[in-house]
């Protein structure tokens, strides 16, 4: 389970705000940790040090047990994670379906491996179990939306569309003015 | 000749795959020829209704004839369809898949009737029965079709005990893999001592190759909700969990709505239907972690904690969540008990075998010609489920076998294909029903590799508490990979089955207990193969990467696209001219046999 290389932490404080409206809402009842770290993630993109340890303090437990949590389970990032997320399924019918060699593609095309974020922040790329569309075997997931039977040359094309996209979609937004702070686009509903 | 619209409905299979594979841009089309004909017709989003291989699929209903389903419905084809069947009262036959003739309706000719279709043939719907029928999203649809009549007759006609006896004597045995009869461990549940009791479902559907969970929940979430509530006044708990895995996003946003809808309507809340049972429901996301499908994980990660199994006794029954007794079940055996209540045990213990009641859901994939999700009754063959129901192997190839049960089941060879697919048998094939993923494999895929594939997701997914699992499966993917290298030694296979035995005997809980079934397995029925690895250096189904080459073949017309491609510019070759691959570079990425538009790369 290694966790993306790395990655450049930004250097301004963070704004803790988030967590602790999340803390108010949610960490009066029992058995919160999890629901708690998962909006924060969702908040931030990933969960930064200082955002996890105010949960701590927040919820009145240790540390450890915090960071227990979060490096027991795959869905939790400690470092800034891309604005899209690519899933790639490495599931069993996937596997005898050529999967391996769509993911091997993916991974020369985005130039990262499992777990890693390319250098501009766009993607992150991840190998899951099995994303549950094994009848279109092999499949990829980019944010919340699966593109089935695909072969190397499929799932290139279908990245390098999604890649235009997501540069005009950056390029519109800075265009517009509206600033729009990382992350929001980082989880889809 | 109808240019009358009025009661007719247009439903398009919206489940997972239906998106994935462009169930959006066809529903849009579809709202662009309602424009430009100047109709207006509902539109019903439907869950999966088990032909993966078949989507986009697109039906058209109209008042007293039969409905029809259009399959692999491209966006460009949908106003045809409209103007044709839907204005025009004409079905486009060679579209069609197939018809669904409802009682007093008239057929088209020229369409086959669902019951006629091999896929369906031989099926025995009963979880299964409104997927891909009904709105899920809808509590109306759910009403129509017998929904929350189990409830409404458990709690005014029954006591908790009558409806323990009954689905005691249904013989409903857990679906999630373990095959625990359901109502003895209600029975254990409702007769511990405790103030409090919980009741959980288990939704951590993480077998790779199986994804009937997936579909009930998004396809019928109120049968999923109808079955907990039964279950929890048959225990008397007051309170239920259901846990799902994040990874699926559309399950836990169409339960979020099926709750709402059931609260507002007062299935769920205080006071159920007047009576003194009361009984909430609450959704917790999965954080991403196999062995909390492990029961005492399970609850581990509602809690709040690393998801750990911990030893059994104490069972979940007598202290379970926040040390309460609780009952665990997984979705499709919840999905299962709504029938059984409002029909009794009797009817619903007349299909199946004598260890296995009723029907299993499975998930057909792999190398086979209809993917997706089936239902048969228990003690269907193996053989019926691929060569009928899913029509076979693709491009013709030979059946080699089929892998049950996910990673901790086994693979079953081509001359068992008789087996009847029970719990009780598969266990004595070496494979388990599991949670009911059928991958389908042929003479192309190597049983070695399937193996080691196996155990390198165990072993990813071992939570470590354990010394068993964590360093076994570790030991037992090394000498998998070693094999798979071409770099085994004769006496791997002793070693392997050996290890193999210590692992499921002194692992903590089920996932290392079953972790070395995969390997057991294919060593049972595929040695050959090992051999084939360890002693002759060959993987015959060439797959092992280290122990093939590429070469080009004569087919070569030296449109250098491959040389092109290949990452390490192992090709060389003039244009319109023969290449050829030096095998000092090339590491054997299968590039070039990807992009070969002419076949002429061969592996060897």
């Amino acid at each position: 389970m290694s966790k993306a290389a790395a990655q450049k932490i930004p250097d301004e404080p963070i704004d803790l705000q988030p967590v602790y409206k999340i803390l108010e809402r949610l960490a009066g009842e029992k058995g919160m940790l999890i629901p708690v770290l998962q909006e924060v993630q969702d908040a931030y993109g990933y969960v930064p040090e200082e955002a996890a340890n105010a949960v701590a303090e927040g919820m009145g437990i240790y540390k450890s047990q915090v960071y227990g949590v979060l490096t027991f389970y795959t869905q939790f990032h400690l470092s800034p994670r891309g604005r899209h997320i690519i899933r790639a399924c490495a599931g069993t019918a996937c596997h005898v379906k050529g999967g391996k060699q769509v993911i091997l593609r993916m991974e020369n095309e985005l130039g990262v491996g499992h777990g890693g974020t390319t250098e501009d922040l766009i993607f992150s790329f991840e190998e899951v179990a099995c994303i549950g569309a094994c009848g279109l075997a092999p499949v990829i997931m980019i944010d919340d939306k699966a593109y089935g039977n695909l072969d190397p040359n499929k799932a290139e094309s279908v990245l390098k569309k999604f890649r235009k996209q997501a540069i005009a979609q950056i390029e519109a937004e800075e265009g517009s003015g509206g600033k729009n702070d990382g992350g929001e686009n980082a989880s889809g509903e | 000749m109808a240019s009358d619209t009025s009661g007719q409905r247009l439903f398009i299979g919206m489940g997972t795959c239906g998106i994935a594979t462009g169930a959006e841009g066809v529903l849009a089309a579809v709202h662009e020829g309602f424009d430009k004909l100047k109709i207006e017709v509902p539109i019903v989003k439907t869950g999966c209704i088990g032909m993966c291989s078949q989507e986009v699929l697109l039906d058209v209903e109209t008042p007293g004839r039969a409905r029809v389903t259009y399959r692999q419905v491209q966006p460009e084809m949908v106003e045809d369809i409209l103007q044709k069947h839907v204005v025009g009262g004409q079905p486009l036959a060679e579209l069609a898949i197939g018809q669904i003739i409802g009682e007093g309706e008239s057929a088209y000719e020229g369409i086959p009737g669902y019951q006629d279709l091999p896929v369906f043939k031989k099926q025995k719907r009963i979880v299964l029965r409104r997927c891909g029928f009904i709105d899920p999203d809808l509590i109306e649809d759910y009403f129509e079709t017998e929904g929350y009549k189990g409830v409404e007759k458990a709690i005014k006609t029954m006591s908790p005990e009558q409806v323990r006896e009954v689905v005691k004597e249904s013989g409903l045995r857990g679906r999630g893999g373990g095959g625990f009869p359901a109502g003895l461990k209600w029975e254990f549940c409702a007769n511990a001592y405790g103030d409090q009791k919980y009741l959980i479902c288990n939704a951590d559907e993480g077998d790779p190759g199986a994804f009937m969970d997936r579909s009930i929940l998004e396809g019928d979430p109120h049968a999923v909700l109808e079955g907990m509530i039964i279950a929890g006044y048959a225990i008397g708990a007051s309170y239920g969990y259901i846990y799902c895995r994040a990874e699926y996003p559309l399950a836990i946003k169409r339960l979020k709505t099926a709750i709402a809808l059931a609260e507002e309507r007062g299935y769920l809340g205080d006071n159920i239907l007047g009576s003194d049972f009361s009984f909430r429901l609450r959704i917790k996301e999965g954080a991403g972690a196999f062995v909390c499908g492990e029961e005492t994980a399970l609850m581990a990660s509602i809690e709040g904690r690393r998801g750990m199994p911990r030893s059994r006794p104490p069972f979940p029954a007598v202290k379970g969540l926040w040390g309460k007794p609780s009952n665990i079940n997984n979705v499709e055996t919840y999905a299962c008990v709504p029938p059984i209540i409002l029909h009794g045990a009797k009817n619903y213990a007349e299909v199946g075998t004598e260890g296995t009641k009723g029907t299993k859901v499975f998930a057909l994939t792999g190398k086979i010609i209809n993917t997706g999700l089936i239902e048969v009754a228990a003690g269907t063959t193996l053989k019926e489920i691929i060569h009928e129901i899913g029509g076979g192997i693709e491009e013709g190839r030979a059946f080699k076998a089929a892998q049950l049960g996910g990673p901790s089941g086994g693979c079953l060879p081509s001359y068992l294909a008789e087996t009847a697919i029970d719990y009780d048998s598969l266990i004595q094939a070496g494979a388990m029903m599991g949670s009911g993923g059928v991958v389908v494999m042929d003479e192309t895929d190597c049983m070695v590799d399937v193996a080691r594939y196996f155990l390198n997701f165990t072993a990813a997914e071992s939570c470590g508490k354990c010394v068993p699992c964590r360093l076994g499966t570790k030991i037992m993917l090394g000498i998998l990979e070693r094999i798979t290298e071409g770099k085994g030694t004769p006496e791997d296979m002793e070693n392997l089955k050996d290890l193999g035995q210590q692992i499921k005997s002194a692992s903590l809980c089920g996932l290392g207990q079953t972790a070395p079934n995969p390997v057991l397995s294919t060593l049972r029925y595929f040695e050959d193969e090992y051999d084939a690895h360890i002693n002759e250096g060959t993987c015959p189904a060439k797959v092992c990467t280290a122990l093939i080459t590429y070469h080009i073949t004569d087919n070569c017309t030296g449109c250098t696209l491959c040389a092109k491609k290949c990452p390490v510019t192992a090709i060389s070759g003039e244009r319109k001219q023969l290449h050829t691959i030096d095998q000092e570079l090339c590491t054997k990425c299968n590039m070039c046999f990807e992009v070969c538009p002419f076949n002429a790369i061969e592996k060897e």
